[in-house]
Formats: C-alpha cells, structure tokens, sequence
C-alpha cells in the first residue's frame, strides 16, 4: 500500500546522496510515527473519558435534561492543568477526555522540536534556525495564551 | 444569543450524532487541507444550539485533529513538502500571534467581507487553473534553489511520479504572514487561504498543496488552542466526539488522497472555496 523508499530520485548517482535520501526518509518515518502516535494515544484516551462519563451517569444515555448542563454556557469542567490532573486522578470522565485533548494540542509542538533534533542530525543548520523559530513563535502564544486568559 | 435545547435530545444521542457529523468533517478536511471548522462550527451553533464560544473551541481542536491525523500518513507518502511547510510555518505563526494581539483593534465586519471577496476570487482562479500542468512555465526561484524545496511525490491515480519544482517563495511567505493573521484575527480561514497560496503562489500539485496545508494548520492551531483552554471555551463533553470522529475520518480521507484524480480535488476544493467566501461575505455583510 505504501509507496515509500520504491521512488526513484532525481539524484541517483551523486557521491553521498544515498545516505542523504536514507537520513531524509528516517526522518520522514520518525515525523510519521510521532504523529500516530500522538493521534492514536489521544483517541484511545479520549474515548475512555467519554467512557467513563458515561459509565460513572447512566442518567446520560435517556434522560434529555442532562444536555443543557453539559453543553450550555457556565458548565462545569476542569480549565486549569492542576484541575485535569485531579480529576483524570479521581477517574473523572471530562478530566480523562481533557488529558486526551492536552496531549492532541500538544502533538504538533513535538512534531516541530523534535524537527528541530532531525535537522541538526542532518546537518542543516538552515532548517535548525528555522524551525527554532517557529517553536519558539509557538512557545511565546502559549505565554502570551495563558497571560491573556 | 438565546439558547433553546430539543427537548428530547439525550446527552448520548448527541455524543453519536456529533461522531457521525465529525467523521465526515475529518475526511473532507484530510482531502482538501482544512480544518473541520466549516462544518463543526456550523453544525454545533445551528443544529445544536451550542455557544459560539463552544463552537470555536472545538473546532479549533478539530483542525489539530485533522492535521495530525491526516499528516501521520501524507509525511511517510512523501504527499507533505515538509521543507515547505517548515519555511512557511514561521510566516503563519508570526502572522497569528500579530493577529491575535490585534484582534479587538479591528474591526472583525470588514475582514469578513475583505477575506470573502479573496476567497472568492482564489476559488475562480484555482477553477481557471485546473487544466494546467503544476510548475509548468514555472520562473526559477533562488530561495527555492538555495532551501531545496523543490520535491517530487508518487501519484497513485496516476500511477507515476510527479516532480515539481517551487517557485514565488517570496510572494508564498507574504500570503502565509497574511492568512497566519487572518486567522488568529477571526479564528477561521487557515487552510482556506493556504492552499489557493500554495497553489497559485508556489505552484505545487494540488495533492502537495492540500496535504502541506494539512501539515501546518495543527500547528497554527495549536497556537491558539492553549489560549482557548485557558479561556474554559474547550468544553470535554462536545470536544470528545468531535476528536474522535474527526482523527479517525481524516486517517480514513488521507487513504483516498492519493488515489483521487487531482482535476476531482481541485473541483471540490473550489466548490467548498465558494462556500466559505459565501459565509463570510453573509457574516460581514449581515450579522
């Protein structure tokens, strides 16, 4: 199914270039599997959550009133890291679904510093400043996110 | 805004009917490099009644959700021009925190019906385009030269490789700056300007297009995710079937991709162009 490493390079033939496209598609699997990994721990996490709430509220699955309380403007759920850690602690559906969402929000930063190692292995110290940058762009909107909230 | 429940709606008819929504929000959004956010956040304020802030939280955790899903498998199928997103991803991110900080200065009305006319026309000149080669007549770009961004990707409709070479990376960056503004300004919009700039700007394939598009609105996203936490508009109870239906739809919509024929995603791509120019044209213009 996957047609990775079977292409052809426009480069066949330079001295090196081999073990350059080999670095090049390590890094590609390793960008790869981070994602998945990322994506398939907070699915697996999130769907516990959800799980538990309504494992822990048989009133959830018929009795109509609980939505509004659940969905409606002043519902309660944790807002702050120390919040989620108690309640995924106390086994808390919403703080278990919270984590899972943590981690989702925190898998394309990863993807971007751990993009910044990839680089430095392959020498490019073009993309090593690049892609600094951009994480810490990303680390300033946190700072600047929580400082506003 | 007057909230009004169907009374009859359980909270576990709700969880499955916003999965099933989600899933298909998720593969369109794999295919086409955007966020879930025109369908999630209609369906939640119109079908469900949901606050709009509720909305815009999880559908910003959507846009993650279909990134990271979509990109786990564009990256091994070498679809992702990683070097290119990289490059560009400065731009959006200086872009969206200068957008965030500006928002409340502007005005969100005239943005609306600005970015409705640009989308607008993006859609007609992408329609205008879909019979020309990618890179065709392309004019060299050093930057592009110096960076190597050029790449080539296995087209699987095709049955062959496609090599394409990268060009007007300057004019690239400026858009990306713009539409990293745009959407930390009205949160919406990201991948919506992204690909018409990839496409028309950079002139890589349309598949490239959309599936480095993908790869970068997660982290545009992400930006602004911690502020909406922050903020209590990530509510867990919507949140968790919108990701679940939307991670596993973009893994499901990122298998068709490759073996869609590119004149088919462009075509969808500009019909859903139209309609979010047409919505945010009725927000500026009416609401």
């Amino acid at each position: 199914m996957m047609e990775t490493g079977t292409a052809p390079t426009p480069h066949d033939g330079m001295p090196g270039q081999k073990e350059h496209d080999l670095r090049i598609h390590k890094f590609e699997l390793l960008i790869s599997n981070l994602l998945r990994t990322g994506v398939c721990a907070s699915l697996f996490i999130v769907l516990l959550g959800t799980l538990l709430s309504f494992a822990r509220q048989p009133g959830y699955a018929n009795s109509p009133g609980n939505l509004k309380h659940l969905t409606a403007p002043g519902a309660k759920f944790p807002v702050t890291l120390p919040e989620v850690a108690s309640g995924v602690r106390d086994l808390r559906g919403q703080s278990v679904v919270m984590a899972g969402v943590l981690l989702l929000i925190a898998t394309p930063v990863m993807r971007v510093a751990v993009s910044i190692l990839a680089f430095a292995y392959q020498r490019d110290k073009t993309f090593v400043l690049i892609t600094s940058i951009v994480l810490a762009l990303l680390l300033i909107s946190f700072m600047l996110g929580k400082a506003g909230g | 805004m007057q909230l009004h429940y169907n009374g009859s709606m359980t909270p576990l008819l709700f969880t499955l009917i916003l999965f099933a929504i989600s899933l298909g929000a998720g593969a369109l959004g794999a295919l086409l490099g955007l966020g879930g956010g025109i369908i999630i956040i209609p369906a939640l304020t119109l079908l469900f009644n949901i606050n709009i802030r509720y909305a815009i939280g999880a559908s910003i955790v959507s846009v993650i959700a279909t990134s990271s899903g979509a990109a786990a498998a564009y990256v091994r199928e070498r679809m992702t021009n990683m070097r290119v997103a990289m490059f560009l991803e400065m731009a959006t991110s200086a872009g969206a925190l200068c957008g965030a900080y500006l928002s409340g200065i502007v005005a969100g009305r005239w943005l609306f019906i600005v970015f409705g006319v640009v989308l607008g026309y993006s859609a007609l000149m992408m329609f205008h385009k879909r019979h020309a080669m990618p890179s065709e007549g392309a004019p060299k770009d050093a930057l592009a030269d110096r960076l190597q961004l050029h790449g080539a990707y296995f087209d699987e409709a095709l049955g062959h490789e496609v090599a394409y070479r990268v060009s007007g990376t300057h004019l690239g960056f400026v858009l990306m700056y713009i539409a990293g503004v745009v959407s930390g300004l009205l949160g919406i919009g990201s991948g919506a300007l992204k690909v018409p700039a990839l496409d028309l700007a950079m002139r890589l394939p349309i598949k490239v297009s959309t599936a480095t598009s993908n790869f970068m609105i997660g982290v545009t996203a992400a930006a602004s995710a911690g502020m909406y936490f922050a903020r209590g508009d990530i509510d867990p109870f919507i949140t968790a079937p919108v990701v679940a239906g939307v991670l596993i739809g973009s893994t499901g919509g990122s298998l068709l991709l490759g073996r869609l024929n590119s004149s088919v995603i462009r075509i969808v791509f500009v019909v859903v162009l139209l309609w979010i120019s047409a919505q945010m044209l009725f927000k500026g213009l009416w609401i």
